[in-house]
């Protein structure tokens, strides 16, 4: 399915230059492009949830609160896959700004810029200015890191943080931990922690109980998805480690600008798309670099998804729903739908 | 012109030319099979620094471009050189004075990894 897929696009490619698809076209295509996660906690157990949909309530029935991660906003970035990644922004912000109930923060998982340009930054922060959520907490993406490593991002969003830029904060009785993962990164690896934060991480979670729910999040996944595109972080099981004995931990990332899922035991791990280019499935295109679509496939590549946490019947559902299209459509021209049993302690 | 400064023009000028030539950056004229450019290039293009390694004779000059629509770095492991962040089309030179093995990579996509033998 995933190679029909692939033909489908190489065959689009081909059109690309001469489809006639004029900017204000494109940018009336993007116009569904912006994306998120809504997570709503519920009874402790996060549950994701598409944007701005006319979602059924009652998926948040005892719901303690929702929030918002966004994800690779890539400020900045001008290349044919998306010339105009401040308007996709804008669009994942309005979707955030319409929906029925302000989320109570958000979480951006990095690579805010293209180059830690100032002028990027300041782009970044005039569009979050108009966001409803006031609350937002930044980790850095290996494309933040690119002035004096990271001097920028530090000065702008490191307030109260350590090191690289990590940080923890606690919210209506759920652990939430900010990792930075891009710094300091070594020739032929991945995404790497590092001894000070893995230590810092294991004092940070010492003595909690281990009811308490955690989410740690990060720009480079937390765990390896495809080592030949550095999809992955190189110490990441010891990280991992420390929190095996919780009961509920959710693991959110970017960097791949697409989504992917795993559950092992109770740690449930999920990338975010990205706000402004798609990149290909791993193995699929030469590289991991933008993926260039005609502007009405767009819509299939950029979307949202809802996820589920069934907490009475401890299952999780993942339905991606392509803004494009209508109804759910399918992920790589597979079911539309998938189900785990996530087994909470 | 008299005769004479014919003459002595008629034999300098093969031997200027020859000079020249030889002088120009032209193969080298020893039996063995010395690298001969003093100027090398990597392409970076889709998160590869192209050729990986790079054979090149002490004194020469290597310039990276990145023609990837990412941007790359290209910075030794050794602490040798370190380029800037290179957007698409930009340029980085280091000249190697010293014969060595130096291995690189791009510190953003740390997979990239490339390798210059300077003998």
């Amino acid at each position: 399915m995933p190679d029909k897929k692939q033909d489908l696009i190489d065959q689009k490619l081909q059109d690309l230059n001469n489809d006639g698809v004029d900017r204000r076209g494109f940018l009336k295509c993007m116009a569904w492009a912006g994306t998120g996660l809504v997570w709503t906690l519920s009874g402790g157990i996060p549950m994701s949830r598409a944007f701005a949909k006319g979602h059924d309530q009652s998926a948040t029935k005892g719901g303690d609160f929702t929030f918002v991660q966004i994800s690779d906003s890539h400020i900045g970035f001008n290349k044919p896959a998306n010339p105009d990644v401040t308007s996709t922004l804008q669009t994942a912000i309005n979707k955030i700004n319409a929906m029925p109930h302000t989320p109570d923060f958000i979480i951006h998982t990095g690579d805010l810029s293209q180059l830690s340009k100032p002028g990027e930054f300041d782009t970044l922060d005039q569009v979050l200015k108009g966001v409803s959520a006031k609350d937002i907490h930044f980790v850095p993406g290996e494309h933040d890191m690119l002035s004096d490593n990271g001097e920028q991002y530090l000065q702008r969003y490191g307030k109260g943080t350590k090191g690289s830029g990590w940080s923890s904060f606690d919210h209506k009785g759920v652990h939430f931990v900010g990792l930075v993962n891009v710094a300091n990164l070594k020739a032929g690896g991945m995404g790497s922690l590092g001894h000070e934060q893995l230590e810092w991480l294991e004092d940070d979670l010492k003595g909690r109980s281990a009811s308490t729910p955690i989410v740690l999040y990060a720009h480079i996944p937390l765990w390896t998805i495809y080592p030949d595109w550095g999809w992955g972080t190189d110490d990441s099981e010891q990280a991992l480690s420390y929190v095996k004995r919780f009961g509920s931990v959710t693991v959110l990332n970017g960097h791949i600008h697409q989504i992917m899922q795993k559950v092992e035991g109770k740690v449930s791990f999920h990338t975010a798309m990205s706000t402004a280019f798609p990149q290909p499935a791993p193995g699929t295109a030469p590289s991991a670099g933008p993926m260039k679509v005609p502007a009405d496939q767009l819509q299939r590549v950029l979307g949202i998804t809802d996820v589920n946490y069934l907490v009475s019947g401890r299952s999780l559902a993942v339905v991606d729903s392509p803004l494009g299209d209508s109804g759910s459509a399918s992920r790589n021209g597979g079911s539309p739908g998938w189900e785990l049993d996530s087994t909470l302690g | 012109m008299t005769r004479k400064h014919v003459w002595i023009l008629g034999l300098a000028t093969p031997v200027m030319i020859a000079m020249l030539l030889l002088f120009a950056g032209s193969p080298s004229v020893t039996a063995n099979d010395q690298p001969s450019a003093a100027n090398a290039e990597v392409k970076i293009d889709n998160f590869v620094f192209g050729p990986e390694t790079i054979t090149v004779p002490v004194g020469a000059t290597v310039t990276w471009t990145n023609k990837d629509d990412i941007p790359h770095t290209s910075v030794s492991t050794e602490g040798v050189f370190k380029s800037k962040v290179l957007d698409t089309d930009e340029k980085f030179s280091y000249t190697f004075t010293k014969a060595g093995t130096y291995s690189y990579y791009c510190t953003i996509h740390p997979k990239m990894t490339g390798k210059v033998v300077v003998q």
